[in-house]
């Protein structure tokens, strides 16, 4: 195969851990810019984007709503870097049912950053753009497209389990003897 | 429709442990915005001249500002309202960090805590649900601790929580109230105390109504750029290692001595790294790009957070270098003690015992050194053991329990509370008017706006008032004439002390930060709210029809109530006096002049009590009516007379 591989485009916010001050303006900012209307309220509860700090050991962890999730994870990983202790929970942003993060306070459904990219589009989320500390960075980077699987029907994939069961052959058989039948 | 406000109070009787949800009056929003100004009106109502601060029918109350939880960056400081058992007066205090905006999320403006639970409990508000808990279990915990524990034991980290020590627990009159990176001093930590209130826990969710919120969001994003992007505004001090102005300026001890060239470039360098390995990182309070808080991490204490001028007040007390101060203050922070009053109440103490006064009896096993000595007084003062249990009244009550001429080394007290440690040379009419009649305890409450020193070069001061966008006119022109050794005449003095004391009525009602606005213009002129752009943002917010008029008739009001609480408890112009050494050089009869063309201003009679006309003018006549009933006012009383002819009754153009 000679094609070129599809390019697309990964949009990256990186977080810088030292540069944070706590003063959760991108949580401000960002449940602003969704709430309906626009601009209408903010409220923290409803941010995408949640600082998580613990004072006493200096945690200061901004993460952003991902996928959601109804099951919690069983073991979790203790990070030590640079003398300080992290959860795995402090980096993890899907909500899940350990934390109650990232859900609507009202309805309870799960919130997932879009990373701005409602209509239109911004050049870089809110979030990012208050952040006067640079501890939120944006970043896009070029990445390989990757190859989409031709989509295959119902039937044949249906067919296909039976092939592998009763062999080809006689699926061919069946066939021909069922329209012989008319 | 309510606009940036819940509209809802929660109504906390410990006593009986009941919880209320109390609607309030739109009115009353109207009349006086929030905050500190609708407590003072709730304490008018509720808390007469009569009730012992330790009384179980004293109320603490806990207020978001008007501005809370609105796109409004810095709007984050909550006031805290009582009365204090130190002062028998008016006690008013405000803490930065996230739980105003918190509170308001949950639902309510304020926090109105009466009666005395039997044992101490905690306040736990989760939106709708509100509940009173045994705090059996934190008693005796440092206030930190205190808050790392409640929100593990709920599980809800992104809980606020205002929490005391155990000083307050012991009803130390300088215990304070913490709140994550900051906390609540003057007179009411103590309160929280005697009531067994061991801390308030609280998680909202809910939104706020903003009348025009698509705008006011606008207008704050652009405001938050400007605020990062001033060099001259955030708490400008906490950032520099150059500490001359303090160590050289402020006073040592028990506020006795300067120390002229105490500082110098190796002092600086040292100090300098000593900060640099105490610091772990600096941190800012709800939606405010300022970085003026340090969290502070010391060998074998709890982290802390350390703000403003605490930096050094242990140290110049006992007369130790910087490493002290950190030292201490990690062990002051979770015993919950005021930074500013309570290092005045240990040198005070050190004085008497070199004087003599003090004994070893009464000390038994004293340190000799300055620092061993604070470090053994906090002990008996936060658990009120022997001579601890005097001095935790503060220095006014101590001297006088102690006896034996400490009265006389009681010498940096006005209306029996500890002042800032400033000793200075030429009486300056401003800022004796300050002192000498403001409300909020502290002149770090009061003054702020207006410039503290005058520029020689009169190209300079050109530049200067260009810029000055905060300044009503007048003030322009006072400015421009004032040439350096010089004091400002008398209307200007006046005029000054009413603008400073109001951009301070102004942030304790709407919750802005005072090193954003009030505290923050006497630098460079650069306050990014003042008077002229607050009225916009307020009306966007609450729907308000208010302009710079509005806004200042506003914070006189406030002023005014606030006045006439402590003129019901026996407040009068016998007690409007600096500290006798707080200059050396004096002019009574000047004093005496300014203080009758203040009060002649403020429509105030010969004795600072606001006149039936003045109250009436600014919809207190429920106020002048219960003087007149008290016998503390006829109704026939005129203002102080003025001899300057500009400023009898001018305050009602002042905001020009």
């Amino acid at each position: 195969m000679t094609e070129t591989a599809e390019k697309r485009v990964v949009k990256e916010i990186k977080v810088d851990l030292d540069k944070c001050i706590g003063c959760r303006a991108c949580e401000v900012a960002c449940s602003a810019f969704h709430a309906r209307p626009r601009f209408s309220a903010t409220n923290p509860a409803r941010s995408r984007i949640r600082v998580i700090i613990d004072e006493l050991s200096d945690l200061y962890v901004p993460i952003r709503a991902g996928d959601n999730t109804s099951a919690e994870c069983t073991g979790r990983h203790i990070y030590a870097i640079n003398g300080k202790e992290y959860s795995e929970c402090s980096f993890c942003g899907v909500s899940c049912p350990s934390r109650d993060y990232f859900y609507e306070p009202d309805s309870g459904l799960p919130l997932k950053c879009d990373m701005c990219e409602e209509d239109p589009t911004l050049k870089e989320p809110w979030c990012v753009q208050v952040c006067r500390c640079d501890c939120l960075t944006y970043t896009e980077r070029e990445d390989e497209k990757p190859v989409e699987e031709e989509k295959r029907g119902e039937m044949e994939i249906g067919l296909e389990s039976l092939a592998k069961k009763f062999g080809m052959d006689k699926i061919l058989d069946t066939v021909a003897r069922m329209s012989s039948r008319g | 429709m309510r606009y940036a406000e819940t509209g809802f109070n929660l109504e906390i009787d410990l006593s009986r442990g009941s919880i209320e949800r109390v609607a309030t009056d739109p009115r009353l929003t109207a009349l006086h915005l929030g905050g500190q100004g609708t407590a003072a009106k709730i304490l008018w109502d509720r808390v007469g001249p009569e009730v012992d601060p330790f009384s179980p029918d004293n109320l603490l109350i806990f207020s978001s500002g008007l501005m809370h939880s609105t796109p409004l960056p810095g709007a984050n400081r909550t006031t805290v309202d009582t009365f204090s058992p130190q002062t028998d007066r008016y006690s008013h205090s405000v803490f930065g960090g996230f739980f105003g905006p918190e509170l308001k999320h949950a639902g309510y403006d304020k926090i109105v805590v009466r009666g005395k639970a039997p044992d101490f409990v905690y306040l736990w508000i989760h939106n709708d649900k509100v509940e009173l808990r045994d705090a059996a279990h934190l008693q005796g915990k440092g206030a930190q601790e205190t808050a790392a524990l409640l929100k593990a034991e709920l599980k809800q980290p992104e809980a606020q929580v205002a929490a005391v020590g155990l000083a307050a627990e012991n009803r130390v009159f300088m215990a304070t109230i913490e709140h994550a990176n900051s906390s609540a001093s003057r007179g009411v930590g103590v309160i929280m105390g005697d009531k067994r209130l061991k801390a308030i826990v609280v998680r909202g969710t809910n939104d706020i109504n903003i009348a025009s919120p698509a705008e006011l969001f606008e207008k704050s994003s652009r405001m938050y750029q400007e605020i990062y992007d001033n060099p001259d505004c955030g708490a400008l001090l906490a950032h520099e290692d150059d500490e001359e102005f303090h160590v050289n300026n402020f006073a040592w001890g028990n506020a006795r001595d300067r120390i002229k060239g105490y500082w110098n470039h190796e002092r600086e360098e040292r100090w300098k790294e000593i900060s640099d390995n105490a610091r772990v990182r600096w941190t800012s309070c709800y939606n405010c790009p300022k970085d003026c808080h340090q969290a502070i991490t010391y060998p074998g204490r709890m982290p802390y957070f350390q703000k403003c001028y605490s930096k050094l007040t242990y140290a110049m007390a006992a007369y130790e270098e910087l490493d002290f101060n950190y030292d201490i203050l990690g062990l002051t922070q979770e015993y919950g003690l005021d930074g500013f009053s309570t290092p005045q109440v240990l040198a005070f103490a050190v004085e008497l015992y070199d004087a003599g006064i003090l004994t070893d009896e009464d000390v038994p096993g004293f340190p000799s050194d300055g620092a061993g000595r604070f470090f053994y007084l906090v002990e008996k003062i936060v658990r009120r053991e022997g001579i601890g249990d005097v001095l935790a009244n503060g220095v006014y009550e101590a001297a006088r329990a102690i006896g034996k001429g400490a009265e006389q080394y009681d010498h940096n007290t006005m209306k029996k509370f500890e002042q800032v440690p400033l000793k200075l040379g030429m009486v300056n009419y401003p800022y004796f008017l300050m002192y000498a009649t403001g409300e909020k305890m502290n002149i770090t409450q009061i003054e702020g706006s207006y410039p503290q020193i005058p520029v020689a070069d009169m190209a300079e001061r050109e530049e200067f008032v260009k810029h000055w966008h905060a300044a009503p006119e007048r003030f322009k022109k006072w400015f421009l004439e004032w040439e350096p050794r010089s004091h400002p005449s008398v209307e200007a003095a006046v005029n000054i002390c009413d603008w400073n004391e109001t951009m301070h009525y102004v942030d304790d009602a709407i919750g802005t930060c005072a090193f954003l606005s009030s505290f923050t213009g006497q630098w460079a002129g650069r306050a990014p709210y003042h008077i002229h752009n607050l009225p916009e943002f307020i009306s966007l917010a609450t729907g308000l029809d208010l302009d710079t008029d509005g806004l200042w008739e506003v914070a006189r009001r406030n002023r005014n109530l606030i006045r006439a609480i402590n003129v019901r408890r026996g407040l009068r112009r016998s007690e409007e006096k600096p500290p006798e050494d707080h200059w050396k050089k004096r002019e009574p009869e000047m004093e005496q002049h300014l203080l009758d063309e203040y009060y002649a201003f403020k429509g105030w009679t010969n004795d600072g009590i606001p006149t039936k006309e003045t109250l009436d003018a600014l919809g207190l006549g429920y106020v002048s009516e219960d003087l007149i009933r008290r016998g503390i006012l006829t109704g026939a009383e005129s203002a102080s007379t003025s001899a300057e002819p500009a400023l009898a009754g001018a305050e009602g153009t002042v905001a020009k």
